[in-house]
C-alpha cells in the first residue's frame, strides 16, 4: 500500500490530498474468478442444448449477467471501491433499463 | 470580511492569468492552455463567433417570411439556412453555452480549487468542439451542398436527401464528445478538488446547477453519438436501422434523437438557473430563500428529465397509452421548475433590490422563462399537442425557453461576471439601453409566433397564406430590434475591454469566493487554499 498526492497539471493544481489505497489481491483469487468464468461459459453451452424454449434467451442473459458480475466486482474491483463507484452501477444500469424499457412498452399497445 | 480565516485569498496578487507566462507565447499561449480560465474565454470567443453568424442566419430567415412567396432566398437556401440557424445555435451555443464558458472558468473558483481535475481533457474538449464546429460549417461548401434536415436529422429524409448530411452530423458527434468529456471534468472536479470547509451545501448554487448538468452530459450525450453514427453508417453502409424497406423503424430515430435531446434541454437550462441563482442574491443582498430546494430542484429537473422525451413525439403514430404516459409524466418536471421560480422570487421578498444590468437580465430571465415553461406546459398536453404540434406556438415556446431562458441567463451572467474575467468594467447606461432594446426586440419577435402557431402557420414553411402576413411582419420588425440589442450589447463590451475602467474585486458585493480574489483572478486562483467556514449568501455576516 502507498499513498500519494493526486496530482493534476504536472502537480501544481492537485491541493487536497488523494489517497489513494491499492488493494494487494492475492493471484489465487483472480485464478479462482477465472475458473469461475471458463465453468459459467461451460455451462453457457451446455443450458443452450437443454430445449427450454424461450427461457433458453433468459438461461444465456442471467448467466451472462452473472459473468459480468464477477469481472466488475472482482477484475475491475468495484468490490474494493467507495459506495460512491458501487452505486455509479445501478446508476447506468436504472438509466439504461428505463430508457429502452419506455423505448419499446409502446409496441405492446400498437 | 470573506468566506475565509487564513490570508486574504491572493494575497499577493502579482499578475492576472492573463499576464502568466507559460511554455508558450502568443496565440499559443491560449490555444495550448490547459488553465481553465483562458479555456473558458477560448469557448467564449469561438461560441460568440458562432453565435454571431447563426444571429444573423436568423435574421435571414425573418426577412424571407416577411412577405408570402419568394422574397430574398430560394426554397432549397431557406431549408438550409434554418437548419444552420438550428445546429449552430443549439449545439455551439446554447448547450454548451454557459458550462462551457462560465463553468470552466468559475466552477473552480468557487469550491476554492486552482483548476479543474483533467485540465488538459478540458483543452481536448475545446479542441474537439472547435473541431465539430469547424466540420459543421465545411459540410456547407462540399458536394450536395449545405444540410437541410432540420436540427434533429429525421429519417427517413436524413437517409436520402442528397445533401452532405454526414459531414454535418459527424461535427455534432464531436461536439458531443466534447459535452461528455466537459461533464466528466466538473463531476471529478466537484467530487475530488472542494477546499477544506467547502462542504455540499456550502456549494454555490451554480456549481449545484453544474453538477446535475454534468450528470446529464455524461450518461444521455452518448445516446446522440450512438444515433448520429447510426445515420452515417445507414447513409455510407445502407444498412436498415431507420428506413422500413429494409426493416427498420423512422420512430426509432426519433425516439433516440429524443432520448438525447430531452435531456440536452436540461443541459441548456439547468446551468442558466445556475447563474441566476447566482445574480438574484448578490442584487437583492440577501440570503437566497430555499437554498436545499434549489439545489435538489436541479437533481430532480435531471432526473426527471430522462422520462419524458415522448412529448416531442406526440404525432409520430405512438400508441395512445404512449402518448399518455409520456404526456403525464411530463408535467412532473414542471415541479421543480416551479419550485425554482418562486425561491428566486421569494428572495427578493423584502431584499435590497439594485437593478443593475446582470439583475435587469435575471429578472427578465425569470419572466420570459415562466412563458416560455408554461407554453410548453400547453404543448405537454397531449390534445393541445395534437393541434399545435410542428407549428409556430412551438417554435415560440422553445424561443421563450433557449433564448429568453438560456440566452438571457448567458447575456446575464456575462454581465455579472464581466468584470471579474476582464477586470474591467462596462457602462452600466450603455447596458441598460442595450437590455432593454433587446428585450422589447425579443417580445416584438417571438410573441406573434404564438399567435401564428395558435392559428395554423407551421413551423419551416417557405411560404405561407396571406393572412398569416400581419404577425409575420411583426415578428421581422422584432428581429431588427433584437440584432440592434445585441449589436449595442456587444459595441458596449468592447468598449469596456479597450478603455473600461479598472474593476475592483469584488464590484458588486457578491459573497462567493470568486469575488473575493483579484480581478482578473491570479493564475491558480488562489495564493492560499481558502477555508470555508459558512455558506454561500450570508450577506448579514458580510460586515463582520
Amino acid at each position: 500500500m502507498k499513498e500519494y498526492e493526486g496530482k493534476a497539471n504536472g502537480g501544481s493544481t492537485g491541493f487536497q490530498p488523494v489517497k489513494n489505497e491499492y488493494h494487494v489481491i492475492p493471484y489465487r483469487t483472480y485464478a479462482m474468478v477465472w475458473i469461475g468464468l471458463a465453468v459459467l461459459t461451460g455451462v453457457t453451452i451446455w443450458v443452450a442444448g437443454i430445449p427450454l424454449g424461450r427461457f433458453n434467451v433468459l438461461a444465456a442473459l442471467l448467466i451472462a449477467t452473472a459473468k459480468a458480475g464477477l469481472v466488475l466486482f472482482f477484475f475491475m474491483h468495484l468490490l474494493y471501491e467507495t459506495t460512491l463507484f458501487r452505486l455509479l452501477l445501478p446508476v447506468a444500469l436504472i438509466t439504461l433499463a428505463s430508457i429502452i424499457g419506455l423505448t419499446f412498452f409502446d409496441f405492446s399497445f400498437r | 470580511m470573506g468566506m475565509t480565516d487564513t490570508v486574504p485569498a491572493g494575497a499577493h496578487p502579482e499578475i492576472s492569468f492573463y499576464e502568466e507566462k507559460g511554455r508558450y507565447g502568443g496565440i499559443f499561449s491560449w490555444i495550448f492552455s490547459t488553465n481553465h480560465k483562458r479555456i473558458g474565454i477560448l469557448y467564449f470567443v469561438t461560441m460568440m463567433t458562432f453565435f454571431a453568424v447563426a444571429a444573423v442566419l436568423g435574421v435571414l430567415i425573418r426577412l424571407e417570411l416577411i412577405a408570402p412567396g419568394k422574397t430574398i432566398m430560394e426554397a432549397q437556401t431557406y431549408n438550409a439556412i434554418y437548419t444552420l440557424h438550428g445546429v449552430l445555435m443549439i449545439f455551439l451555443f446554447v448547450i454548451p453555452g454557459l458550462p462551457a464558458v462560465f463553468g470552466n472558468f468559475f466552477l473552480p473558483i468557487q469550491i476554492g480549487a486552482k483548476d479543474v481535475s483533467f485540465p488538459a481533457i478540458n483543452l481536448l474538449s475545446w479542441w474537439l468542439f472547435l473541431a465539430g464546429g469547424i466540420l459543421a460549417v465545411v459540410s456547407l461548401f462540399t458536394k450536395g451542398g449545405p444540410i437541410d434536415t432540420g436540427w434533429t436529422f429525421y429519417a427517413p429524409y436524413s437517409i436520402r436527401t442528397e445533401t452532405n448530411v454526414s459531414l454535418a452530423v459527424f461535427g455534432v458527434f464531436l461536439i458531443g464528445l466534447s459535452s461528455i468529456l466537459t461533464g466528466l471534468n466538473f463531476l471529478t472536479t466537484i467530487h475530488r478538488l472542494r477546499a477544506p470547509g467547502m462542504t455540499w451545501f456550502r456549494m454555490p448554487l451554480f456549481v449545484w446547477s453544474l453538477y446535475a448538468t454534468g450528470w446529464i452530459q455524461v450518461l444521455a450525450t452518448p445516446i446522440i453519438g450512438i444515433t448520429l453514427l447510426l445515420i452515417i453508417f445507414e447513409r455510407f453502409l445502407g444498412i436498415g436501422f431507420f428506413d422500413p424497406t429494409k426493416g427498420g423503424d423512422p420512430l426509432l430515430l426519433q425516439h433516440m434523437f429524443w432520448i438525447y435531446s430531452h435531456p440536452a434541454v436540461y443541459i441548456m437550462i439547468l446551468p442558466g438557473m445556475g447563474a441566476i441563482s447566482e445574480i438574484i442574491p448578490v442584487f437583492s443582498r440577501r440570503t437566497i430563500f430555499g437554498y436545499k430546494a434549489i439545489a435538489m430542484s436541479s437533481l430532480g429537473i435531471a432526473i426527471l428529465g430522462y422520462f419524458v422525451w415522448g412529448h416531442h413525439m406526440f404525432t409520430s403514430g405512438m400508441s395512445v397509452t404512449a402518448r399518455v404516459v409520456f404526456s403525464f409524466l411530463t408535467f412532473f418536471v414542471a415541479i421543480p421548475t416551479a419550485i425554482k421560480v418562486f425561491n428566486w422570487i421569494s428572495t427578493l421578498y423584502k431584499g435590497s433590490i439594485d437593478l443593475a444590468s446582470p439583475m435587469l437580465y435575471a429578472l427578465s430571465f425569470i419572466f420570459l422563462f415562466s412563458i416560455g415553461g408554461l407554453t410548453g406546459l400547453v404543448l405537454g398536453a397531449l390534445a393541445a399537442d395534437v393541434h399545435l404540434q410542428d407549428t409556430y406556438f412551438v417554435v415560440g415556446h422553445f424561443h421563450y425557453v433557449m433564448f429568453g431562458g438560456t440566452g438571457f441567463a448567458f447575456f446575464g451572467a456575462l454581465h455579472h461576471w464581466f468584470p471579474k474575467m476582464f477586470g474591467k468594467m462596462f457602462d452600466e447606461r450603455a447596458a441598460k439601453l442595450a437590455w432593454g432594446t433587446l428585450f422589447v426586440g425579443f417580445m416584438v419577435l417571438y410573441f406573434p409566433m404564438f399567435a401564428l402557431g395558435w392559428h395554423g402557420m407551421p413551423r419551416r414553411y417557405y411560404d405561407y397564406l396571406p393572412q398569416f402576413q400581419s404577425d409575420h411582419v411583426i415578428s421581422t420588425v422584432g428581429s431588427w430590434i433584437l440584432i440592434l440589442g445585441l449589436a449595442l450589447m456587444a459595441i458596449n463590451l468592447l468598449a469596456a475591454l479597450w478603455k473600461g475602467k479598472k474593476a475592483e474585486a469584488n464590484p458588486w458585493g457578491g459573497t462567493t469566493l470568486e469575488w473575493q480574489i483579484p480581478s482578473p483572478p491570479p493564475p491558480e486562483n488562489f495564493e492560499e487554499i481558502p477555508r470555508v467556514d459558512r455558506g454561500p449568501y450570508e450577506f448579514a455576516r458580510e460586515t463582520v
